[in-house]
């Protein structure tokens, strides 16, 4: 497209304590297009967002703006104590007579505006109480109308529910008929071809490509991002995850009739070491509380959890002494201590254990913080670096080296790969492959079917907090995974 | 279903916050009325809220403080030099009296705000500093507390804060004037929004365009400059400026700004919940001091009871 840009970047350079997030850094976007950013975790596109928008002052280089900008970040940057309506009108409350904020216009603008968004929660209540995909639609909304000529999304699907991220496409689409550009970072390909004219790749801070996205095949794109030729890849995308897990041997991790009202009714899992097994099933099917269940997080209404062959006294201490470690699927508010540095945030579980009468051993820690540092490839530019300071990518790294220097026995992984890029995302399955084949047993979840089917050995579907079905071998499929779920809707529609 | 629980739950949390400190008030009064003869008469009631209105004026600052996430531990200090200068400042006039206080406070509230604002360092550690600060300045002006500055007694400044109105004392009025503003600032301008933002989330509020270094400024310089008004009429209700009261009355004003229902970590509050927190302490004091056989080193032991139920309410509710 011949326009004239509103934005545009050359040669900036930006560095943070050591680190090179942006080097002589080329960025163009035209008026009226929507333009891809794309790039492993850690290359770069958040930081160059805040450069865009004014946060960061770059070192060197020349951004010129054109019009105003406005940004949903990474992640949800609302006031979660004050009310929905609040936040949607920050800074540019409806006004009375009198100067004051007109309260009643507000809320019932806010109402308004947002059930165009698909939010019908009342906008008085705190914002909160709303579900972390229905927080994105109000920074959605919050962003979007504030007469941008220049709307910037970084990352904002990756806390969406599918049908949510329907709605966000199509609020970038009539963005995009009423002529605001668009700057779209994500790291699903689905998302990117459907809605992108262009693309520009981040590549270690670096732009390595920038062009017209339909063009460009995602084979291709994906080579750009990680640097590595289109044959590297279609080898290792073809790696083999499942193995043969032989019934003989002795599960190590058996949980017989869990329940914990109301999320989690019956549920019976067994893995056996060097087993993947994945935990299916829609959103709300009680995944998470199956997890939190096992490691003792969640009180128990009945069952048993036994690893290999021992009952577990019902709390998490007993659970990780009992060689049971659990990645939370919120890293930001269940795991990561963001201002502690990275060997801090990796030593905190195995504390206990490299300790001699509560004193810590320092050299023992640092041997084992450099061994996962190079074993998960962490990027970092010291151990001694905050963790608040990394990508999302590798800060899901040091939790899973956390829990791996606990020598845990049995893994239970919710969601390790949400809100990281296609890169880090290969690396971390790659990764747990990997555990399991030296014998650690892991139970996977994932909202992405393709993510389980690939990684899992097997399969246990649940819905409502039961069990729907058992899938191995050659029932890995979408299909069986679907009519698991499926079954046990037409079963339940036809005992009303 | 979760939904449903959640909401009430939620509805729970804001009944009790909102309005435990106003139950717990309604039914002080009630009883207190009931048991003790003079609790209910009309002087009583008036001394009450005059008592009240002094306490009402620095923990209206300390509301908006705590609010955006800090505290301010200097009020109590600052207070007592308010005092100290108001009565100094009488001997020139009514103007330098009322005026000579507010500066200096509300400068040393501007100082507060600055260094909290434009360093990082913690406020408890700032305020604490120019709680010393305040102190030490009042025994430098009055040889150590040696010399008390008399207001004298046909003077238009000791009419502010003895003069009354149906009895009831100015004091009262400034006071409710000064929390209806401050209702108003806090819940319908700008400022007031960037209040709550400020103390919500410090930095989802710089990424949503809130000026936080002004915020905090403002807020400080505020709660100053209203300890220093409180200072000035006590010590026109007085007569004198007394040097060793307002030990202690940080704590007091953090108190109550609790009890009434603002979040110790921001947020979260109401003018409203500080105003009825007063209440209920001043009622508490009154009681006890009604009883008259108990120690009023009492008064400490109840506040500090009911400000431990409301936090761990606080605490449990949020789960
Ligand atoms: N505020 C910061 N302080 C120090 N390092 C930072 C900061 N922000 C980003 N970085 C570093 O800069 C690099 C790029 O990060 P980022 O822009 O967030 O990547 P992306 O958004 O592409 O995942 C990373 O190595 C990250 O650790
Ligand atoms: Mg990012």
């Amino acid at each position: 497209m011949p326009t004239e840009p509103v934005i545009e970047v050359a040669g900036v350079t930006k560095t943070f304590a050591g680190v090179r997030a942006l080097s002589d850094v080329d960025f163009t976007l035209h008026r009226g297009e929507v333009h891809a950013l794309v790039g492993e975790n850690g290359a770069g596109k958040s930081t160059l967002i805040k450069v865009l928008t004014g946060i960061h002052t770059p070192d060197s280089g020349h951004v010129r703006r054109d019009g105003r900008i406005s940004t949903i970040y990474q992640e949800v940057n609302l006031v979660p104590l004050m009310s929905v309506s609040a936040n949607l009108f920050l800074g540019r409350e409806p006004r009375t007579r009198f100067g004051l904020i007109d309260r009643a216009r507000r809320d019932a603008d806010a109402a308004e505006l947002l059930s165009g968004y698909g939010i019908t929660a009342d906008v008085r209540s705190p914002l909160g109480t709303l579900a972390v995909g229905e927080q994105q639609m109000v920074a959605l909304a919050r962003a979007v109308e504030t007469d941008a000529d220049v709307v910037i999304m970084d990352e904002p699907t990756s806390s969406l529910e599918p049908r949510e991220v329907e709605t966000l496409l199509d609020v970038v689409r009539k963005l995009h008929e009423s002529g605001i550009a668009i700057i779209y970072v994500s790291h699903r390909m689905d998302e990117l071809y459907r809605i992108c004219d262009r693309v520009t790749v981040l590549r270690d801070g670096r732009s390595v490509h920038s062009g017209p996205l339909r063009d460009l095949p995602r084979i291709e794109l994906v080579s750009l991002m990680l640097g590595r030729s289109v044959n590297e890849i279609e080898k290792h995308g073809t790696t083999a995850f499942g193995e043969d897990h032989h019934a003989d041997t002795q599960p190590v991790l058996e949980a017989r009739g869990l329940t914990s009202k109301p999320r989690v009714n019956g549920v019976d899992v067994t893995i056996r070491p060097g087993e993947v097994v994945g935990l299916a099933g829609l959103l709300g099917s009680g995944r998470t509380e199956t997890a939190k269940a096992i490691i003792g997080a969640l009180p128990l209404d009945g069952g048993t959890v036994l690893v290999a062959g021992t009952p577990v006294p019902r709390n998490v201490k007993a659970a990780t002494r009992a060689g049971i470690s659990m990645l939370a699927e919120d890293r930001k508010t269940e795991g990561i201590i963001p201002n502690l540095s990275v060997r801090e945030n990796i030593v905190l579980a195995a504390l206990p254990r490299l300790s001699r009468f509560g004193v810590i051993s320092r050299s023992k820690q640092d041997r084992i913080v450099d061994t996962f540092i190079t074993r998960l490839r962490i990027k970092v530019s010291s151990p001694e670096q905050k963790v608040a300071e990394l990508s999302g990518g590798n800060q899901q790294k040091v939790l899973l080296a956390r829990w791996l220097c606990t020598e845990p026995r049995i893994l239970l992984l919710d969601e390790p790969t949400r809100g990281i890029d296609v890169g880090a995302k290969a690396e971390v399955q790659a990764l747990i492959d990997e555990l399991a084949r030296e014998g650690l047993a892991v139970l996977l979840i994932s909202s992405e079917l393709d993510e389980l089917l690939d990684g899992a050995d097997r399969l246990v579907v649940l819905r409502d907090g039961a069990v729907a079905g058992e899938l191995e071998g050659a029932e890995l499929t979408r299909e069986h995974v679907l009519k698991a779920i499926a079954a046990e809707v037409m079963d339940d529609a036809d005992s009303h | 279903m979760t939904m449903t629980t959640t909401r009430t739950a939620a509805a729970r949390t804001k009944v009790l916050q909102r309005q435990g400190a106003a139950v717990a008030l309604v039914l002080m009064v009630a009883v207190s009325w009931l048991v003790f003869p003079r609790f209910g008469s009309p002087d009583n009631l008036r001394d009450l809220a005059l008592q009240g209105s002094f306490l009402a004026v620095i923990a209206l600052g300390m509301t908006f403080v705590i609010i955006t996430g800090g505290i301010d531990l200097s009020v109590g200090s600052v207070y007592a030099l308010g005092g100290v200068l108001a009565a100094w400042g009488s001997q020139h006039g009514f103007l330098v009296a009322l005026l000579l206080p507010l500066v200096v406070c509300g400068l040393i509230g501007l100082v507060n705000g600055l260094l909290i604002a434009r360093t990082s360092m913690a406020p408890f550690i700032v305020t604490l500093a120019s709680l010393l600060f305040a102190r030490g300045l009042l025994l430098v002006i009055t040889d150590e507390g040696a010399n008390t500055y008399q207001i004298a007694a046909d003077s238009a400044f000791v009419e502010l804060g003895r003069g009354t109105v149906f009895g009831f004392g100015y004091p009262i009025f400034i006071a409710a004037v000064l929390c209806v503003l401050g209702g108003v600032v806090l819940n319908r301008t700008s400022f007031g929004q960037n209040v709550f933002a400020t103390g919500g989330a410090e930095q989802s509020a710089v990424l949503m365009g809130v000026p936080l270094a002004k915020t905090k400024i403002i807020v400080y310089t505020a709660s100053g400059t209203l300890a220093g008004l409180a200072g000035a009429l006590t010590a026109a209700y007085l007569q004198s400026g007394v040097t060793v009261i307002g030990v202690g009355l940080e704590l007091d004003a953090i108190a109550v700004v609790v009890i009434g229902g603002t979040l110790l970590t921001g947020g979260m509050g109401t003018v409203l919940g500080t105003v009825i927190g007063v209440a209920l302490i001043k009622v508490i004091q009154n009681v006890i001091n009604q009883i008259g056989t108990l120690d009023s080193n009492y008064q400490s032991v109840v506040s500090g009871v009911f400000l431990l139920v409301v936090v761990v309410l606080q605490r449990v509710l949020r789960r």
